[in-house]
């Protein structure tokens, strides 16, 4: 077994606090900009603002800030197969 | 001396069990990504319809649950926080808001769904096979993936109502809070995956 | 070679005194070890229904015209043991019942990462196997779709669909908490010393197959659900009629199924691999090269679905796009199989029954990736899809293939398990009782799949006659071979020889502890300071 730090306390209260204000923020930004939507790219702007509140999750609440490098690259192991599933399929039923 | 390799074991375990909780975590990613999949390839093929149908869901009620579930996500992350600093009561307080949380959105999803039955748009209904074909995908998936996620809710509330127990019994506290922090990855999952479902059903009109 | 470390005091993990009597100590036993050998009793009671259906289905071929069982049936029976033989018997099989077994062992580890959830895993793919049994004689009876679940049928049949698709469910999950065990226990469990490189190599297939297991298997878990969704709440969303895409379903299901394959093969391989040293008495060729085309296969080989659905009515772009990759998912395979023979040459070659086993499958094995790539070619496909050819395959992939590889595993890991010794000579016999009925059996089904032969036919046509009469000729020999190799080893499990920790002189870390292994593996966590497969002088050195 390697020997590791045992890591207590990641991060500290204020630091939760400010992320949830963030994503607040953003949520409200996500629905103002859908209803308002000037540059037509709804699907656009509300699927990059959801990657990004998904990232705040992952990084603070999820700690993957906090966590050692393997974890934060292991994340993509799922993600890059997800989306060569997607993209093969869509070479499909987009094409077809 | 005895006592330190007897916690490098322990750390080792706490980790591993982190890693199983990650791996877990994966393949939900792949469980509900198929239906991101499905959502895509319907999206794109019946774009007008899935625009129309979007108009029969309702924002506020959407953005209060996104609300709500961002909300119950900080105070599951503030509640492992304050079992590291050993902090008993007050982890409590927050796990019993995150609960409190969960159940109200499950709630209020609810209510939703029995707002669309009033209307008529349940599967098979005649309401909605008289919509045309991308409508009936539309809720189809609706259904599917809002369903499966309430499913995970409910599944949270109930670990997290366990963790509670084993909080207030004192089998996890300052030293072994493991379990605690593996149902809190558990439940910001379950956020993560709302987070996507919102801008999907209720902003894309 | 001798390392005799009979007795050291340490307790078996089947010793009935320090374990406690009686099926309890068995069912609740946390034990890796006892885990693996629960699984292998279920999977094999399963395999011995399936063979017998397959050996009926057979029979009832004998003559053209004469439809000894009804379509239905013949539905039923095809679809039963398409669904037994893949999701109870070969994709368990080797994972978890020699994975169970050795894993541990095989890295230097007391047990799995998460023992308790390996049990619930043998319970929920019991619960799984039980609910598979029980859908046949409720609701619609027995299903009849086949094993693929393909739907408009799956949803309109009035065959108990539901049940069936949550069997499968069941089974898939604790598949994929196995994964998630053995994936950790890799990454956490490592005995100090062994970096990822001295692993054995069926660790490494094994971690292969764990990414497969976690990423492949909830894709066939919704695709499921939403069958049984389609069934029970009406929300069918493949339905054309309603805007759904039936092909989408295709895709989804061999999204797993596919992957699924290499499930059952990577493991088989890593077996063979740990089996050629001991018997050639030298060090693997390749040892990274073998352990890095594990994860390549597992890579490419989720990416290759698409070639179950050539004739289906797939894009252009997607065809060529999936041809192209089912080649390449072959570069990997072949660099295994090139790694094998180089290891046994100039080696000194013990045939031995777990060799002569891993013998035949190599044989076996390479004529079922060659006509593989016959199939991903998009023009041939077309000729022989839906055909016999496609059943000769698949039987020489996965029989020939796995089991032939799980068997091949049993003989090596026998003695160790129970430290006990079966009759050689018996086993050699059945191996070649199998080998000859196994050719017979598969072999002319790659020509009447050429000329035309429908698969899933409860009849066929005069001309076909020759063909099936020698392929069923062939199941009257294969049966005999499976009979006469498991009563060696039934037979050897009770009144076998005592045997050394190490009759074979292998040199990984399960032949350093006594036979059966102590319930706790090692009495000590052992070091580890070099690759594995070192043998003779150059170990002495160490």
């Amino acid at each position: 077994m390697t020997q590791e730090t045992r890591q207590t306390a990641p991060a500290d209260y204020g630091t939760y606090l400010i992320v949830w204000l963030v994503l607040m923020i953003l949520l409200a930004a996500t629905v103002v900009l859908a209803k308002i939507d000037p540059l037509h790219l709804a699907v656009v702007t509300s699927m990059s603002i959801a990657a990004l509140k998904v990232l705040l999750v992952l990084l603070f609440f999820m700690h993957l800030k906090y966590e050692k490098g393997y974890y934060g690259l292991m994340v993509f192991i799922p993600l890059v197969i997800l989306a060569i599933f997607i993209s093969l399929t869509f070479s499909d039923t987009y094409l077809r | 001396m005895n006592d330190m390799a007897a916690d490098v074991r322990e750390q080792a375990d706490t980790t591993g069990g982190k890693l199983g909780m990650w791996l877990f975590i994966f393949s939900e990613i792949m469980f509900f990504g198929m239906l991101f999949l499905l959502y895509a390839v319907y999206r794109t093929r019946h774009a007008a319809a899935f625009h129309a149908a979007a108009q029969n869901m309702d924002t506020a009620i959407g953005t209060l649950n996104t609300a709500i579930l961002l909300t119950s996500s900080l105070f599951m992350a503030l509640s492992v926080h304050a079992t590291q600093e050993g902090r008993k009561r007050l982890t409590e307080i927050f796990l019993s808001i995150t609960i409190v949380l969960g159940i109200s959105f499950l709630v209020i999803k609810s209510f939703e769904w029995l707002a669309h039955f009033h209307h008529g748009l349940y599967p098979g209904s005649v309401v909605l096979s008289r919509l045309g074909k991308g409508e009936i995908m539309f809720f189809g998936l609706y259904y599917v993936m809002t369903g499966l996620h309430g499913v995970h809710v409910f599944i949270g509330v109930a670990v997290l109502t366990i963790m509670l127990v084993l909080i207030h019994t004192g089998k996890i506290d300052k030293t072994k809070f493991a379990a605690l922090e593996n149902a809190g990855l558990y439940w910001h999952l379950v956020d993560i995956i709302w987070i996507f479902l919102f801008p999907l059903f209720y902003l894309i009109k | 070679m001798e390392h005799n470390t009979k007795d050291t005091g340490s307790v078996s993990y089947l010793d009935k005194t320090a374990n406690g009597r009686g099926i309890l100590a068995w069912i609740l036993s946390t034990d890796h070890k006892r885990i693996g050998l629960l699984y292998a009793m279920v999977m094999f009671s399963f395999f011995a229904v399936a063979v017998s259906i397959g050996f009926t289905m057979r029979l009832a071929l004998i003559e053209p015209g004469h439809k000894i069982l009804s379509a239905r049936t013949y539905d039923a029976l095809f679809t039963i043991h398409g669904v037994i033989m893949i999701f109870i018997f070969i994709i368990p099989s080797i994972p978890a019942f020699l994975g169970n077994f050795f894993l541990p062992i095989l890295i230097g580890a007391k047990d799995v990462a998460f023992p308790r959830l390996n049990l619930l895993s043998w319970y929920i793919f019991v619960i799984g196997a039980v609910l598979a049994v029980v859908s046949l004689f409720t609701g619609g009876g027995p299903i009849d779709t086949g094993w693929t679940f393909y739907v408009p049928y799956s949803i309109q049949t009035g065959t108990n669909v539901t049940l069936a698709a949550f069997s499968v469910f069941l089974i898939g999950f604790s598949s994929m908490l196995t994964g998630i065990n053995f994936i950790t226990t890799i990454h956490r469990y490592r005995a100090p010393g062994m970096k990822w490189f001295r692993m054995p190599l069926f660790a490494w297939s094994l971690y292969a197959t764990g990414w497969v297991q976690i990423l492949a298997t909830p894709v066939i878990a919704i695709t499921l659900l939403l069958i049984i969704a389609g069934r029970m709440f009406g929300i069918y969303l493949f339905d054309p009629a309603s805007g759904g895409d039936p092909l989408l379903y295709q895709h989804l299901f061999w999204m797993y199924s596919h992957p699924a394959v290499y499930i059952m093969i990577l493991p088989a391989m890593g077996v063979v691999t740990e089996i050629i040293p001991t018997f050639s008495k030298k060090p693997i060729f390749g040892y990274t090269a073998i352990a890095m085309s594990s994860l390549a296969i597992a890579f490419f080989g989720s990416l290759v679905w698409g070639h179950h659905m050539f004739t289906s009515g797939m894009s252009q772009t997607a065809k060529w796009l999936f041809s192209l990759l089912t080649f390449i998912v072959a570069v990997p395979s072949g660099v295994k199989v090139f790694n094998w023979v180089a290891s046994l040459y100039g080696g000194s070659i013990e045939l031995e029954p777990p060799l002569l086993f891993t013998f035949a499958f190599i044989f076996l094995f390479s004529i079922g990736g060659f006509t593989g790539l016959i199939q991903g070619a998009l023009a041939v496909d077309v000729q022989v899809h839906d055909t016999y050819f496609i059943v000769g395959h698949l039987h020489y992939v996965m029989f020939g293939g796995t089991a032939f590889a799980l068997f091949a595993g049993i003989h090596y890991w026998f003695p160790k398990m129970f430290g006990k010794m079966y009759n050689k000579n018996v086993a050699r016999l059945a191996l070649l009782v199998m080998f000859i009925g196994f050719n017979t059996l598969y072999f002319p089904m790659f020509v009447l799949g050429w000329e035309g032969m429908p698969r899933r036919s409860y009849d066929y046509l005069p001309q076909f006659h020759t063909g099936q009469l020698i392929s069923i000729v062939g199941s009257w020999i294969l049966v005999p071979g499976l009979i006469i190799m498991f009563t060696n080893l039934i037979y050897a499990l009770f009144k076998g020889e005592k045997t050394p920790a190490n009759p074979w002189g292998g040199v990984t870390l399960e032949w350093k502890i006594s036979s059966p292994p102590p319930r706790e593996n090692f009495e000590e966590i052992p070091v580890i300071t070099s690759r594995p497969y070192v043998f003779g002088a150059e170990a002495e050195h160490e």
